[in-house]
């Protein structure tokens, strides 16, 4: 089972566990509503559209209120330390978490006493954590956005918003920062990085790269990095694709439903999640809809 | 009255000045730190926002650069307010300095501003703050969602209601915004 740790921008959100499903513009667990915007909610709507087309309709996830004091990133990394080695999901999911060193460590140590390691992917804070504690190299996927990119890439940096400008410099090119986040152990098995133009790379080399469709306006819209975190997870956890392949697929069915959603800067991430399950069959068309079918597709069957 | 605070002025140590001595203010998290910053502006102090050493650092920090020689004076103006932090440590090592660029793109009827890693858009005709992207840190979600809809001049600062670096960074995006769209 997939399961997704993050918060809620709701401070009085309590923490739970458990399946989360989608109605309308909302998700719901345990008997908790909490509308789908950019963060933690954007990645578990676009997972729950995705996984409708494998026949399937919730998610598990971890979740606690938490609108940027970190107490409730605190609560949950101290429940997690508690639970997370007996559980038994096959792919995990850290996503919006105050970004906390210490917890991330302690986090580690905990899942190397699950009984079959996971598949581990992170973004966002939890990302920059990861970076910062060391733990880069024990994650499987990160999917970074550029300006990210040339935080992991920058050795010093404990956070985004300290990459020093020589790193971060427009004429920078991605493959340079790829190899340099590498170079210093700072980057998970494979990156998946979101931009004008999606890069999928591991430590040897550029997998693949994803320019098509082209929606400018998709750079203003909150929320459509996390999407594309939803949908790889899902590919992951219910495929056999390999994580570069599914990466690949991934960027593609996210821009298609950008494409599908005619956006202006002003568009919100719901409206682009709509377009998920269109955009995956289009994408994947026939070898889609039932768990292991998909295990053979590749980027070059794509392409 | 005005003596005295015309000598002040004449001691005050500007920080970015190479080879000063200076300290840092350390708080439990980076809204406190803002508050901070807000008051010593108002008072004039000549502080900086920067990134703390690596021996402290947890994650999402930022701590109040401010030269040493000033320190009872910047403190009492903190306990005066009750912002008093959790400790004061001379630092003589370079600390790190936050991400300093603007970047604008213009979509027609919406302008985006990108400062460090955020990115606020708005609606060039009505002013309106119509999306908030980048960022990872959790109060990002939340600072949209009571940040998008509302006019630029109406809207909720970062600075108050935002706690982290990403925050920061788009208060940074906000103030930018402001000037580029409020000016009369």
């Amino acid at each position: 089972m997939l399961a997704v740790i993050g918060t809620i921008p709701e401070k009085d959100f309590p923490l739970v566990a458990g399946e989360v499903n989608l109605q309308g513009e909302g998700i719901y667990i345990q008997g908790k509503r909490s509308a789908v915007n950019r963060g933690t909610t954007a990645l578990l709507a676009s997972v729950i559209k995705t996984l409708s087309m494998f026949g399937q309709k919730r998610s598990f996830a971890y979740l606690v209120g938490d609108i940027g004091l970190g107490d409730g990133s605190r609560q949950l990394y101290e429940h997690l330390t508690k639970h997370l080695s007996i559980s038994d999901f096959q792919t995990i999911v850290f996503h919006y978490l105050q970004p906390d060193t210490d917890w991330c460590q302690r986090i580690m140590l905990t899942m190397e006493e699950m009984p079959k390691r996971p598949t581990l992917i992170a973004d966002a804070g939890f990302m920059y954590a990861a970076k910062m504690s060391g733990q880069a190299p024990k994650f499987d996927l990160f999917t970074p956005d550029t300006g990210e990119l040339a935080f992991l890439a920058d050795e010093d940096a404990p956070h985004p918003f300290y990459t020093r400008g020589f790193i971060l410099h427009e004429d920078n090119s991605i493959p340079e920062l790829i190899s340099r986040a590498y170079s210093n152990d700072n980057a998970a098995g494979c990156l998946l990085v979101k931009g004008k133009k999606d890069y999928i790379a591991n430590k040897e080399k550029i997998l693949s790269m994803v320019d098509y469709p082209t929606e400018e306006a998709m750079e203003a819209i909150g929320g459509t990095g996390d999407t594309l975190t939803g949908i790889v997870s899902v590919l992951l956890e219910e495929t056999g694709m390999d994580i570069g392949d599914a990466a690949f697929v991934a960027a593609r069915v996210n821009r298609l439903a950008g494409h599908y959603a005619r956006p202006t800067p002003a568009t919100q991430v719901i409206d682009i999640i709509e377009h998920i399950p269109r955009a995956l069959k289009e994408v994947l068309g026939s070898r889609l809809f039932s768990r292991n079918n998909v295990e053979k597709v590749s980027c070059k069957d794509i392409s | 009255m005005s003596f005295f605070r015309f000598k002040k002025k004449k001691v005050r140590k500007d920080v970015t000045g190479q080879g000063s001595d200076y300290g840092i203010l350390i708080y439990e998290n980076t809204s406190e730190v803002i508050r901070a910053e807000t008051i010593l502006r108002s008072k004039n102090w000549k502080i900086k926002v920067m990134g703390p050493p690596p021996e402290i650092r947890t994650g999402c920090d930022l701590v109040i650069k401010f030269p040493l020689i000033e320190q009872l004076n910047i403190i009492r103006t903190l306990e005066d307010n009750g912002l008093v932090p959790l400790q004061i440590v001379p630092v003589n090592s370079p600390l790190l300095k936050p991400v300093d660029l603007f970047n604008v793109k213009d979509f027609g009827k919406y302008l985006m501003i990108r400062a460090a890693n955020m990115k606020l858009t708005i609606d060039k005709d009505t002013t309106t703050i119509v999306n908030i992207s980048g960022g990872g840190c959790p109060d990002i979600p939340y600072l949209a969602s009571e940040m998008i809809g509302e006019q630029l001049s109406k809207a909720p600062s970062p600075r108050k209601i935002g706690h982290t670096l990403c925050g920061y960074a788009l208060q940074l995006a906000f103030d930018e915004a402001k000037n580029r769209c409020l000016q009369s």
